[in-house]
């Protein structure tokens, strides 16, 4: 790891779902575990609400990763909605490759209401994961910025 | 009085949008008799000086095609948006990118590459198009390519959408019509950026194919299958994209028995065309076994090809990142 990747702080949004993961980080606080302070929590109701859009909106507005968590498959509150993130979860992950978009950068977690240790543990280990790949920072918008110019004929071809 | 000004441009785009303006049939005559017609590049003569030389705001109505690619796109797009006191992003590069957004996968020296040195190009000498170029009797200069193409609504600030790849030619004439009735004082126009042109509902909603719930064990590609030609394609797991493209094409391709290609767009309250298909498509995915989900996956063979045919330039992340690092 470079200097310059020791010092980078990530920033990362964690979604966690009501019941689940979002008690376990609750539990890792009231535990008074210490976590890396790098992921942002928002709490959905289930993790089947996670749209793929939150996703990509929170790497296209600067996010370095995000991470995914719910209640453990077969433990899901709405019965399997659980499994509909998982599925989308992968293909989420191919598009998010062929976008440029480290399949390292986006996480998915299992958590019960009771595994706050376990919770703190992985976030700590994505966040050094996160780390190690470097900022994404991201910015197409920018194309306009500068312009191409291709190099004169592009190379000498012997007649 | 003078009749009111119309102008049509074409930036990064086909020529199919111009065509689907012509194929109106006598509905052009209309235009004709209602407009004074003084940019169309592809209808008439017209130099750019004739537009700078015209007074801010003179043009009443513009549609505008195609993506900004270069910088000459960019000049032409904000001088029509000075000139126009309404313009419109016409047709599907205009308002995602479209197909000449598909280049924001790749750097801009691949895209030039495969344009001037794959076998197919005779190019013996592989020589490239240079910004300028010193002649005897002086430079001269061709426009320069930006590293990613953006829509139009990315460069300047745009009234209308009208979407579709090309828009269909009975939605053209029912716009002309509504503007018609505007200039004639009997209809008000729509709140600015609205979507014109198109329902505000999906292709599946127009979709005529009989529907079941949905279960996926394997997507496979049309071409390669007899596909049912009563039932739902994505039923079958032929990728359709009827789920997250806006109406207003009558579901003419799923009618006609292929798939929805996503023209249309994305619709209404979908802020990100390819994050709507992943739902789409993985939510009915009919496993819940990582391994297997992953199999099935494998079926669809360019996923982000697939949910971004049309849209890559107007999505959340707008490019791949090889593609925007080309231009660091």
């Amino acid at each position: 790891m470079s200097e310059e990747t020791k010092s980078f702080e990530p920033t990362i949004i964690g979604f966690t779902c009501n019941w689940c993961s979002y008690r376990a980080a609750d539990m890792a606080g009231t535990a008074r575990m210490k976590y890396a302070p790098n992921v942002r929590l928002i709490r959905l109701m289930c993790s089947g609400r996670l749209d793929p859009t939150f996703v990509f909106k929170a790497f296209a507005n600067g996010a370095d990763g995000v991470l995914v968590s719910g209640c453990h498959p077969g433990d899901c509150h709405y019965i399997n909605q659980n499994y509909k993130m998982l599925r989308r979860f992968h293909l989420m992950k191919r598009v998010l490759a062929q976008m440029g978009i480290e399949p390292e950068r986006i996480k998915l977690l299992w958590a019960s209401a009771a595994e706050g240790a376990i919770f703190a543990e992985e976030v700590n280990k994505f966040v050094e994961q996160v780390r190690a790949l470097g900022p994404l920072n991201w910015h197409p918008g920018n194309g306009a910025a500068s312009t191409v110019h291709t190099p004169m004929s592009a190379e000498e071809v012997p007649a | 009085m003078s009749k009111p000004k119309f102008a049509m441009y074409w930036a990064a785009s086909c020529g199919g949008c111009e065509i689907a303006v012509l194929n109106i049939h006598e509905k052009i005559l209309d235009v004709d008799a209602n407009f004074e017609v003084v940019f169309w590049p592809v209808a008439m003569d017209a130099k750019y000086k004739d537009v700078e030389a015209m007074e801010d705001g003179s043009i009443l109505l513009t549609l505008f095609n195609g993506g900004i690619r270069n910088d000459e796109n960019e000049h032409i797009a904000k001088l029509l948006r000075k000139k126009s006191q309404i313009l419109v992003a016409f047709g599907s590069c205009a308002c995602e990118g479209c197909i000449p957004g598909l280049a924001n996968f790749s750097p801009i020296q691949q895209v030039v590459d495969t344009a001037f040195s794959t076998v197919s190009t005779d190019n013996p000498e592989n020589v490239r198009p240079q910004p300028s170029y010193d002649m005897p009797e002086g430079t001269i200069h061709i426009p320069t390519l930006y590293p990613v193409l953006r829509t139009l609504d990315q460069v300047v600030d745009v009234d209308y959408y009208m979407p579709g790849c090309p828009p269909e030619s009975h939605q053209i004439a029912a716009v002309i019509d509504l503007v018609i009735q505007v200039l004639q004082g009997k209809a008000q126009l729509p709140p600015k950026g609205s979507v014109i042109g198109a329902g505000g509902s999906t292709v599946c909603d127009e979709c005529k194919r009989k529907r079941n719930e949905k279960t996926i064990k394997e997507f496979g590609r049309i071409q390669l299958m007899h596909a049912d030609p009563e039932l739902c394609l994505l039923e079958q797991g032929i990728p359709c994209n009827g789920p997250a493209t806006r109406s207003g094409c009558n579901a003419r391709c799923p009618s006609a028995g292929a798939q929805c290609i996503g023209c249309y767009g994305p619709a209404e309250g979908v802020v990100d065309y390819g994050a709507r298909l992943v739902s789409a498509f993985a939510s009915v995915i009919d496993s819940n076994d990582p391994a297997e989900i992953d199999r099935i996956l494998d079926g669809l063979v360019d996923p982000a090809g697939q949910f971004y045919r049309f849209n890559l330039a107007g999505s959340l992340l707008r490019a791949a990142k090889p593609a925007w690092k080309s231009g660091d």
